[in-house]
């Protein structure tokens, strides 16, 4: 519990809670003053939203708490519940099923029990390598040839996204080793994490309030330029204010931060086309208001990787 | 207790919804038919049926699968409360109907699937008629279609492993037997509902 006993982590806590009481109350005062059907149906799932904001800051907050194997786990978790989400809505064959069983529950345990063991060297080759040869191989040897490369490619796509990418942002607190800020990793993830969701929060307050010129209708027709631009600077200077808790001079907090929203927009993109492509809105139903798992870690699957390896690339020993 | 954990353990590890579409859940009597392709469409689609409902309804289930095992005999009879009917050419002495219309009662549902057996393409077989006797014999009963989406790729015919992709299960308007309505055009009816739930 050493976590909790550094000022900076609780200053970090305290901000988070803080601005959910906001939300809270800022929820209940809409919802009394709301008049028509459709706003009605706008402040009940924002409020539903921030329900379930409660809940996975409580749950993320217990994890970093209880240390590494706590906060590795819970990734691991949710990288399976996307994969989940992510291959129910691929269209797979009877032929994929063995493949699958591989792939949900030998490949993304391993990955994650090597995180757990720090192994660096495996961990950024288990999957784009190993993964990539054994997925056709066993798809091959179950004999079906019909659509063979799109129906491996998109597994092989799922274990990327989903497994791969999502668990750069454990990794920020296993596998970095910065110099001056040992034993503090879980600030940097943690502050990483804000700055993914408020980006997402942000984009949506300034896109819902003053929206106007559409970026991509055809792939995600919530996402304007106002909410890109207002939440993205919103968000790199709530980044930068919060550069006490990182390794980063302010500046360079900022800069990671805007890295983040950039990679983060592109993420919430990618997976929409994906989704609009199989026709549904949202990848799941797990988490009211929110969708399913994936609906809150897209963003945050393209931008980990990123951050993971520029703040390696920068600061690691 | 032990009912509660096997119903919640199979809604988790299937990941399945229930979507009330045509109907909502209800006490009143009656016969869920629906498409077959994996062990666990019976067990799920009564894991999804509300506490006070799955109480009174059973699923109609082949006595050779689920006699195979003590493990199975037992979740059968003591979770499922299943009623195990023989696959065989019905004889006057054994005929599965008479079981069905007498686990009916005065106040139990039924949980059916009409394609004779679990199958492996795309769309539902033609059903068999167990499905229109019962709604001759019983036609106060209502007869509700159900798809069952995914669950043949969560445990497919013939593998023993899960994957764990998420079901659903939609629940469809409740038919009844037309006065005078022929056999096949009924099942050709039944059928047909049956596919319409199918969400692509």
């Amino acid at each position: 519990m050493n976590l909790l006993s550094d000022p900076a982590f609780r200053w970090l806590l305290g901000g988070t809670l803080g601005l959910l009481v906001i939300a809270s109350t800022t929820g209940l005062v809409l919802a009394r003053r709301a008049k028509s059907d459709a706003a009605h149906i706008t402040i009940s799932n924002l409020n539903a939203r921030t329900n379930a904001w409660w809940l996975m800051v409580a749950v993320f907050a217990t994890a970093l708490a209880t240390g590494d194997t706590g906060t590795t786990i819970l990734f691991g978790l949710c990288s399976f519940m996307a994969l989940r989400e992510f291959i129910t809505l691929t269209p797979t064959k009877p032929g994929d099923h063995r493949t699958l069983f591989w792939v949900f529950f030998i490949i993304t345990p391993l990955h994650y029990y090597i995180l757990a063991t720090r192994w660096y060297g495996l961990f950024v080759i288990l999957i784009p390598v190993y993964a990539f040869l054994l997925v056709p191989m066993r798809t091959a040897l179950a004999g079906d040839c019909e659509r063979f490369l799109e129906r491996t490619s998109k597994i092989q796509w799922g274990l990327m996204v989903c497994v791969y990418c999502i668990s750069h942002a454990p990794a920020i607190l296993m596998l970095l080793q910065i110099p001056g800020y040992e034993g503090q990793n879980a600030k940097l993830l943690f502050w990483f994490v804000a700055v993914v969701e408020l980006s997402d929060v942000m984009q949506y307050v300034w896109g819902k309030t003053c929206g106007r010129r559409k970026i991509a209708p055809k792939v995600s027709p919530g996402k304007t330029w106002e909410g890109f631009l207002g939440g993205g600077v919103t968000t790199t200077v709530i980044g930068a204010a919060l550069w006490w808790a990182t390794p980063f001079s302010p500046l360079q907090a900022a800069g990671m931060a805007a890295l983040v929203v950039l990679m983060g927009f592109a993420g919430g993109l990618v997976m929409s086309a994906i989704k609009r492509d199989r026709g549904v809105k949202d990848w799941g139903g797990a988490i009211a208001g929110h969708g399913g798992f994936m609906d809150r870690l897209d963003s945050l699957s393209f931008a980990a990787p990123v951050f993971f390896h520029v703040t390696r690339y920068a600061l690691d020993a | 207790m032990i009912t509660h954990l096997v119903a919640g353990a199979l809604r988790l590890f299937s990941g399945s919804v229930a979507r009330w579409q045509g109907c909502g859940p209800d006490l009143r009597q009656r016969v869920y038919f629906a498409n077959h392709t994996s062990n666990l469409d019976g067990p799920v689609l009564w894991a999804l049926l509300p506490p006070p409902v799955r109480a009174l309804t059973r699923m109609v289930a082949a006595k050779d699968y689920w006699s195979a095992s003590r493990l199975r005999m037992k979740l059968a009879c003591d979770v499922f409360n299943a009623l195990l009917i023989e696959r065989k050419k019905p004889t006057p002495e054994c005929n599965p109907l008479d079981d069905m219309v007498n686990a009916l009662g005065t106040r139990h549902s039924l949980i059916i699937f009409p394609e004779g057996g679990r199958q492996t393409s795309p769309e539902p077989q033609p059903f068999k008629p167990g499905l229109f006797h019962l709604a001759r014999r019983r036609p106060d009963v209502e007869l509700v279609p159900v798809w069952m989406e995914n669950l043949n790729r969560i445990l497919p015919k013939g593998e023993i492993l899960p994957v764990p992709v998420l079901g659903s299960v939609t629940f469809g308007t409740p038919l009844r037997l037309e006065e005078g309505e022929a056999k096949p055009d009924f099942l050709t009816r039944a059928r047909e509902s049956v596919l319409a739930l199918r969400q692509h």
